[in-house]
């Protein structure tokens, strides 16, 4: 049992440490657009500094970093509460889909504007009709000439109307096994087939889109893999890359905790054992949030396999975020609902942490099914 | 980072899952239970292993495997119940070695490790009550107030035998004890025995999972295994997450106690109140998955549940923890004056 960082690693996170203090471009402005704008800068700087896409191999740009460093970048970013770069899910997906499953030209072509963000991904999984049930989805790929034309419905797409390049999973295959007809295409969000609405959500903002497809078109050399992979490409991808990601959202959590525990004095109540008990029923398990994805993470070091444990954080994390959000509305009182607070964005916000990548009722099939291997639930 | 334990420490952990399987099956745990008693064989055998001194220093005689060695073990004890005075023992031994001076330590560690000499345990209570274990027989006990930071080894004690729920343990109330003040960490010596306790809380939850899951596995009702069920199999995924929560603090606050202390008075917090709330979920729920027969006292089921309460109880519940890692983040003005708190 050793819970220390070796003399590597603690450099590492040093140097990372230090240099977040020097070039912390501030939070977020207001407006989608000046966030966007915002983030994209500091990727950009990132960037020039050799922080972004760490866990890449360094012939292609990134750093080879090893699971823990990777576990302690995200712990850093957490605790220095420093935004997110804007190509989240290039970095985090596209990248890495391309660098296991990709070819020699599509490496060339697509890995350094993922890193610099001169081009922007988005994803294109989910549909209507096809949530926790992602096999389930119909936009079909139909081949034509050179390429494939694609016609489909995808939804909860973040970034569409900015982004360049979607990693989209179709259908090119109607007949046969569900899984076994998929593939996963790179498809050009700027052409005339692809049509993108914003989607409003219960918090008033429009951080998703819909995004139609008529026709669009995706030229044979942007297929990944080959033809009929693309579950097994969206499914692997998804396993690898949030490996490490639970302890960071332990520190988020108790970077909160800290706020709540400020918000608990500033309205009167640190003298209610109620609310102490409460509050540090959170904090418990916050720690217990991040103490599983380390022992997670050890675990994968050790094995090399990552595993569905990856359920337990995500679950976990969607559920503390709530109760802390809920907890910050009640110690505000009548000053709850007000908008100019941070906390009534976040309290609307939490609702979708239980649903957004994957249900806490999918994850708990996962852990029930492929942890404690009960039977299949349907 | 390694969150696991030693190659050493595995191995421990086999030989102790062996053992305490063959000596300790179902009918042996409950004909102990009926009696309410402990077969001295078992405990000299336990000594032959030289589990005594597990976390004693070996300038003392002992293994030196620490708290993590002795997690290790106590995990082990808790999936099995294992009716025995290793617990008891050991918190006392830990609270000695934390908080004796050299004299005292010397005087009674190498006997404990030995086996020639028994320590009992007991707990101050609010109320004047002092909750003794395993102090029949014992050479000594050391007495603690958790509430006043004080401990006191005590040669000698009166006291009378007395009924709890959980009759896998011995328990009694002390009227008196009389003996010499442990003037050291007493905080620190505490905080370890939260993480022993947690420890066999963490395996009471583990072995109530475990018979949650074969339950779901094998009972069929309406013409299906019940587990296809997700008002069961999710009920099961909650027991998990409860006993990997408490599991994950457990461990990370043996190693705090071993090698960090100033982590320690938060970690042990963390430990007690996840394994104290984690051990009560798996075992009352685990009960909900059984149905009936999980009611019964034919079932083992109950000896579990009961298990998690008292040791869920023993230094600090769910909520006194919860309170204290409150205060240990700055809040309350009037900090409950738990162990953590009085150094």
């Amino acid at each position: 049992m050793d819970l220390t960082l070796s003399p590597a690693e603690e450099r590492f996170r040093d140097e990372l440490r230090a240099w977040l203090h020097d070039n912390h471009p501030g939070p977020d402005p207001q407006g989608a657009d000046a966030v966007f704008e915002h983030r994209r800068a500091w990727q950009q700087t990132m960037h020039r500094a050799g922080w972004t896409g760490i866990s890449w191999p360094k012939q292609f740009g990134g750093r080879g970093a090893t699971l823990m460093e990777q576990a302690i970048f995200d712990e850093e970013f957490a605790r220095a509460r420093a935004p997110q770069p804007v190509n989240g899910l290039g970095l985090l997906m596209g990248g890495p889909v391309v660098i296991h499953h990709g070819t020699e030209e599509q490496k060339r072509r697509f890995l350094e504007p993922i890193l610099d963000a001169t081009e922007i991904w988005c994803q294109g999984f989910s549909e209507p009709d096809a949530g926790s049930d992602l096999p389930a989805l119909k936009t079909r790929a139909v081949k034509v000439e050179g390429g494939w034309s694609v016609t489909g419905q995808k939804v909860w797409t973040s970034l569409a109307h900015k982004a360049d390049w979607c990693m989209l999973l179709a259908r090119t295959n109607p007949e046969g096994k569900r899984y076994e007809g998929l593939t996963f295409f790179i498809c050009n969000m700027k052409q005339p087939g692809v049509e993108v609405r914003p989607l409003r959500q219960i918090t008033g903002h429009a951080e998703f889109n819909e995004v139609f497809l008529t026709d669009a078109f995706v030229p044979d050399e942007n297929v990944i893999a080959s033809v009929g992979e693309g579950w097994r490409v969206a499914i692997t991808t998804l396993m690898n890359e949030r490996t490490g990601i639970a302890s960071a959202f332990g520190v988020q959590i108790l970077i909160e905790l800290g706020e709540l525990a400020d918000l608990i004095r500033a309205t009167g109540h640190d003298d209610d054992p109620a609310i102490l008990e409460r509050f540090g029923r959170l904090r418990v398990e916050a720690e217990t949030l991040r103490l599983n994805g380390l022992r997670s993470l050890s675990r994968v070091i050790e094995t090399g396999v990552p595993g569905p444990e990856g359920s337990l954080a995500k679950w976990q994390v969607a559920e503390l975020n709530q109760q802390v959000t809920e907890m910050a509305m009640e110690l505000r009182g009548l000053d709850g609902p007000l908008l100019d607070s941070p906390w009534t964005y976040r309290f609307l916000r939490a609702r979708a942490n239980s649903i957004e990548g994957g249900t806490t009722e999918i994850l708990k099939n996962i852990i029930a099914e492929r942890v404690l291997m009960l039977p299949r639930s349907r | 980072m390694r969150f696991d334990f030693t190659d050493e420490q595995k191995a421990v952990r086999q030989a102790a899952r062996d053992m305490l399987q063959r000596r300790f099956p179902s009918q042996t745990v409950r004909a102990l239970c009926e009696r309410n008693d402990y077969d001295p064989a078992h405990w000299s055998e336990m000594v032959t292993l030289g589990w005594p001194g597990l976390a004693v220093e070996e300038r003392f005689g002992g293994l030196g495997m620490g708290v993590v060695g002795l997690v290790v073990l106590l995990e082990e004890m808790g999936r099995t119940l294992s009716p025995s005075p290793f617990l008891s023992n050991a918190a006392a031994t830990l609270v000695l070695q934390a908080a004796g001076d050299d004299r005292q330590r010397e005087r009674w560690l190498p006997r404990v490790v030995s086996g020639e000499a028994r320590l009992g345990f007991a707990v101050a209570g609010e109320r004047g009550t002092v909750l003794g274990i395993d102090v029949e027989g014992a050479d000594a006990v050391v007495v603690v107030a958790p509430q006043h930071g004080r401990a006191l080894l005590a040669e000698h004690v009166v006291g009378s035998p007395v009924e709890t729920i959980d009759r896998a343990r011995r328990f009694s109330h002390l009227q008196s004890s009389d003996g010499e003040s442990l003037g050291g960490n007493v905080a620190c010596g505490l905080q370890m025995v939260e993480v022993a306790l947690s420890a066999e809380l963490v395996g009471v939850g583990q072995r109530a999972l475990e018979m949650a899951v074969a339950h779901a596995q094998t009972r069929q009702q309406f013409g299906r295994i019940i587990g296809t069920y997700q008002a069961v199999s999710h009920r099961c995924a909650d027991i998990f997450r409860a006993v990997e929560s408490a599991r994950s603090a457990t461990y990370n606050a043996a190693w705090a106690a071993d090698s960090a202390a100033e982590v320690l008075p938060l970690a042990a917090s963390v430990a007690k109140a996840s394994a104290a709330s984690g051990a009560w979920k798996a075992t009352a729920d685990s009960l909900q998955v059984h149905g009936g027969i999980g009611f019964t006292w034919e079932h083992d089921l109950h000896l579990y549940l009961k298990r998690a309460v008292v040791d869920g109880t023993l230094l600090g519940s769910a909520n006194e923890h919860y309170r204290r890692v409150a205060a240990l983040a700055g809040l309350g003005a009037d900090q409950p004056a738990l162990a953590g708190a009085a150094v």
